[in-house]
């Protein structure tokens, strides 16, 4: 599974991305963030605050609860504050 | 026309593209025009703006059509910049053209609400002392997309 990291995501990882493979008990976004944060420090400062953090599977808005599925792709990033 | 959308690192110039959008066409009454520019708020010496490229040009364009629906539009214009910009340059330029001012205007309002709530951008504010700081979202700029609904 590709993961992407943006904006201060992708500072405090210190990975723009990565490819991971996550045990067989991950099987929700929410369940992917909690997994990610014992990666390492950077992961865990990065996700720290999981209600500021939103998802995107093969690059569809989605929420907490929803199955990774077959998804190739997790994008991780901040509120959007373009415009 | 039809919708133009453009992500890019380059400066725009608003005055041809609104130029492109009336060009050859009789039909247009009015052509409404939004420029972001770029604030220098306490002390910011320059904004950087990061993207998803992969999805970006995609999101607005479904923006753009998203207004071409609701509004009697002849053409709409939305350019995103990205990249490192500086106090005083342009980030963003929304335009629309329609037989009548209404819909110009409204079309404008609402592509910048959704561009400023749904389209994958992310600012960072750089000090003239070397800080930076990620821009939060605002509770008014989600207030000011939910009025359009849907």
């Amino acid at each position: 599974m590709q993961i992407l990291y943006f904006a201060w995501l992708r500072q405090r990882t210190g990975l723009a991305e990565e490819s991971l493979t996550p045990p067989p008990e991950v099987t929700t976004i929410r369940e992917l963030i909690s997994w990610l944060a014992t990666r390492g420090p950077g992961h865990a400062a990065a996700f720290a605050e999981p209600a500021l953090v939103r998802a995107a599977l093969d690059q569809e808005l989605c929420g907490p609860d929803t199955p990774l599925g077959t998804a190739r792709e997790v994008a991780f990033f901040p509120p959007v504050t373009g415009g | 026309m039809g919708a133009t959308v453009r992500v890019q690192e380059a400066v725009f110039d608003a005055a041809a593209e609104a130029a492109l959008l009336a060009a050859g066409r009789t039909d247009i009454g009015a052509i409404a025009s939004f420029t972001g520019l770029c604030r220098a708020d306490d002390g910011l010496a320059s904004m950087t703006l990061e993207h998803w490229p992969a999805v970006t040009e995609n999101a607005i364009a479904a923006i753009a059509a998203e207004a071409m629906a609701r509004w009697p539009l002849t053409g709409c214009t939305v350019i995103h910049r990205f990249g490192r910009i500086l106090p005083g340059d342009p980030i963003v330029l929304v335009l629309a053209a329609s037989s009548h001012r209404m819909a110009a205007l409204e079309a404008v309002a609402f592509l910048m609400d959704w561009l400023k709530t749904k389209a994958p951008f992310w600012k960072r504010e750089d000090f003239a002392d070397g800080s930076e700081r990620w821009v939060e979202a605002k509770a008014e700029d989600d207030a000011a997309a939910a009025r359009w609904r849907g």
